[in-house]
This record gives structure tokens, sequence and C-alpha cells, in this order.
């Protein structure tokens, strides 16, 4: 006999909710579409407008494409941040979180049912972003493997920054503050070696700036499965950072629910 | 309403000077380029800085009207205003003024970091006369968006053509160094006459200055055109 949902147990909770997640992203286009089209878009200009950077002696590849293609999927990890804090911060001003907050429902499962919307558009981004890659003629160093490697530590960065959304979503239970954050995003992936590899950044600042973001990291781990093969340093920088930030993230927003529950 | 509220300042200061950074900072190697023949990169990306604040400070001052118009406030002054286009004027004076305190600001932390000028005063006060038409043009497409929607949510259709039009200029590197398609697009593109021109003002060899000075003046023609007939929509709807 199943248990009724008042008396599910946590991975039934969390795929209810998890369910309602992915119906609730398939059903809004505006939110897919938007994390699709604009990486691709500055995908597109960069690789042209920036074609010539490849001839800066010591430049790790032949095709800039090749070296940004790592950009969109950072950038659509960005995206993750705002889809995860707006559906939370929504459900809080629509009063579901308070009705919620009346079942047994567990707050972990919560959060994992929030956060799989999110890799749903983390799976779609990361499928549309390797095609288009591929169809202009990128080629994977990782070979096969290196393409499920990629997969994961693409769906893992967008876990994390996915993580840090429902912190600030669950900390403000506003979605202009979640929104807030996306130029923040966005400065730490310029701030980073997302444009030029850190060895050939030539302003000492910037060098350093780029070396202490963790976005740096993430991205050459995710460029090093394109251009290089298999980096295991940028592989386990890659995965750690962004299992790092996914852990402190997911507490943050652990304990954020908890006083929000309190409040409610 | 700038003057009590400061932090509304914040966003417009913030983000030419981080494209700043990020540009000038992260990809100054590429000045090094065999072919690249600007004498420096911070001033190259500068210039496109300038005018790209130029262009969205325009843009932002119709999300005031936008929100304005939300609110109803727009409305309440429209009827007490003898001519509905002061309104508007008003609104553009204030971009302009926003835009020029932003330009001095970044301006000032350019030429703190090492930014060098090839340019004299008059090449420098036709790179900023260049700027004031673009904030002109700027503004009154934005005016010619919000008196048609009417709203703040209208915001992305107002951004996002400017975007494409700033973004497939040439704006990493000089248009001989481009490749691809954007190197086509960017023949065709009105902003690069503007900005080529504008960087050869900042280098201090002016070059194709009365062209870019006639397409942002013919853009902004064309767009008090479909500003003041937005405006008359915007009467019409009430």
């Amino acid at each position: 006999m199943s248990a009724s949902p008042t008396t599910a147990t946590f991975p039934r909770q969390a795929r209810y909710l998890a369910w309602r997640s992915v119906i609730r992203t398939a059903r809004q286009p505006i939110i897919i579409v938007p994390p699709l089209v604009f990486p691709l878009f500055l995908l597109a200009i960069n690789a042209s407008g920036l074609g010539a950077a490849t001839d800066i002696p010591g430049f790790p590849t032949t095709s800039y494409l090749a070296f940004a293609l790592a950009f969109p999927f950072m950038q659509g990890a960005i995206f993750s941040t705002n889809t995860a804090g707006t559906n939370v911060s929504q459900d809080i001003g629509s009063g579901f979180f308070n009705r919620l907050s009346l079942t047994p429902m567990s707050g972990p499962s919560l959060l994992v049912g929030q956060l799989t919307g999110v890799l749903l558009i983390g799976t779609l981004q990361a499928v549309a972003f390797l095609a288009a890659g591929l169809a202009a003629g990128v080629h994977i160093a990782a070979g096969p493997l290196g393409v499920l490697v990629l997969f994961a530590l693409s769906l893992l960065i967008a876990a994390a920054f996915g993580a840090i959304g429902l912190f600030a979503g669950l900390r403000t239970g506003s979605s202009e503050a979640v929104q807030g954050l996306f130029p923040l995003m966005f400065i730490l992936l310029f701030l980073s070696s997302a444009t030029m590899p850190r060895n050939l950044i030539a302003h000492e600042w910037y060098r350093t700036v780029a070396t202490i973001n963790p976005v740096s990291y993430l991205i050459e781990g995710l460029r090093s499965l394109i251009i290089t093969g298999w980096d295991p340093e940028a592989l386990a920088l890659g995965f750690g950072t962004a299992a790092a930030i996914f852990a402190v993230a997911l507490a943050g927003a652990t304990l954020a629910m908890r006083d929000r529950m309190v409040r409610t | 309403m700038l003057v009590r509220a400061p932090a509304l300042l914040l966003p417009p200061i913030v983000f030419p000077l981080f494209f700043y950074m990020a540009f000038a900072g992260g990809l100054s190697a590429v000045g090094g380029l065999p072919g690249f023949d600007y004498y420096n990169y911070d001033a190259f990306q500068f210039v496109f800085v300038l005018l790209q604040s130029a262009a969205f400070g325009g843009v932002f001052i119709g999300f005031s009207i936008g929100a304005d118009f939300d609110s109803g406030f727009t409305r309440r002054l429209f009827l007490s205003a003898g001519d509905r286009s002061a309104v508007l004027a008003g609104f553009g004076l204030a971009g302009l003024v926003r835009s020029v305190f932003v330009w001095v600001v970044v301006f000032a932390i350019a030429l703190a970091t090492g930014m060098k000028i090839g340019g004299n005063g008059v090449d420098l006060a036709g790179l900023v006369a260049l700027a004031l038409v673009v904030n002109l043009a700027a503004f009154l497409f934005a005016v010619g968006m919000m008196t048609r929607l009417r709203t703040l949510q209208a915001a992305p259709a107002m951004q996002l053509p400017l975007f494409m039009i700033l973004m497939t200029a040439p704006i990493y590197v000089p248009r001989d160094l481009l490749q691809g398609w954007i190197a086509t697009v960017s023949q065709v593109n009105p902003f690069t006459a503007i900005l080529e021109s504008g960087r050869s003002l900042m280098a201090g060899g002016p070059f194709h200055v009365l062209l870019a000075f006639a397409c942002a003046a013919g853009l902004a023609a064309l767009l008090s055109v479909f500003a003041f007939r937005g405006l008359r929509k915007a009467e019409a709807a009430g």
C-alpha cells in the first residue's frame, strides 16, 4: 500500500515537488528561451569578434569558438540563480509556501524539488550549447566520455548557482531582490578567465581578480574537456569548486528555509 | 529624484565601469595582435564604453518614463502641461545630466588607471559631442517605444535592439581583424562608423567624423519623428 501524500517519505515528497517544478518550468517559455538564446548569441559574437585572439602567442587553441564554448555553459548557470530564486520567492509571495509549511513536507524535499526544474533547464542548455558548438565545427578533445563529464560538471554548476538563487529567494522572499543578483553574477563571469586564459591576461590586477574568482575554475574545468582533453587538475578544481559552492549555498538555503518556517 | 535617491545613479555608473574593466583589463593582450594598429587598448575600449553608456543612458531614462506611465504620473503631467513634448524634454534633460555625470566618473577612473589620450582638447570635445548625439538618438528611441507601449514591462523591447546594434560593431578589435559573420554585419552597422570615428578622435587622427555625425544625427532625426508620433499616440490614448 502506498503512503498518502501527507505521510509520504522524503523521496516521494521530493518527487511530488520535483514534478511540480518541472511542469511549472515547462509551462513558462520565458524561463526556458532566454537562457538558451542569449548565451548562444553572445557566443556567436565573441567567437567571431575575438577570433583573431588565437594569434596571440601561447593561446591554447586555434579555434576561439572552441575556447569560448564553456562561456555559454556558465552564463546558462547564472540564469539558474534567477530561475530558482524567482520560483521560490513567487511561492512565498503567493502563499504556497505557507500552505506547504502546514503539511508534514520536509524542508530538504522542498529544496530538492525546486532544484529539479533548474536541472531540467540545465540539461536543455547543455544539449543546445554542445549541439551548436559541434554544428559549428568544434571538436571535443576529451571524446565521447568527455561529453558525459562535461554534462555532469555543467549540471553540478547549474545546481550550485540554482542553490544560490534558492538561498536568496528564501532569505528575501522577493523576486526583485533575486533579479538584483543577476548583474552581480554577470560581473563575476566577466571578471574571470572566460574570455582569455589567465596566463595571457596582461593586466596584473585583472589576473589576480580572475585567479581568486571561483568562476575561473568552473570555466577552466569545462573548457579543459573541450580544448585540452583530460586535465585532472582542471577537472578536480572545476568539480571541487562547484561542489563547494553547492554545499555552502544549500546550507545557506536550508538555514534560510528554517528561519522562514519559523516566521510562518 | 536622483538627488534624493543617489542609489539610482549606481547602476549607470557601475555598468560602464565594469565593462571597461572587463574589456580593457581582460582582453588587453588583444592589443598586441599583429595588425592591431590602435595606439592603446585601454583607450580603444574606453571609446566603446563611453558610446555604449551614452546609448544606454538614453534608453535607461525610458525606464523612468515607463514607470511613470505605470503609476499614472505621466498621464497627470500630460494633463497639466500646455506642451506635452516639454514633459518628455524634461526626462531627456535628466538623462543627459546623468549620462554626463557617468562619463566624468568613468573618464576619471580610466585616466587614473593608466589610459592614454592621443587627441587634443578639440578632438575630445568632438568625441563628447558624438556621445551626446548618440545619447539623444537613444533617448528618442526610448520615448518612441515607451509612448507607444506605456509600461515598464516593455523595457526589454528597448534594450534588445540597442544591444544587437552595439554588440555587432567592432568592439574587441578593429574591423580589419574581425572574422566570420560579424565582419559582414559590422560593415553595414551604422554604429560602426560612429565607434570608429570616436576612436579616431581619441587617438588624435580624426577619420570620417562627418560621416559619424551624419549617422548619429540622421538616426536622431528619424527617431525624433518616431518619438513625436508616439507622443501623439499617447495623447490620443488618454
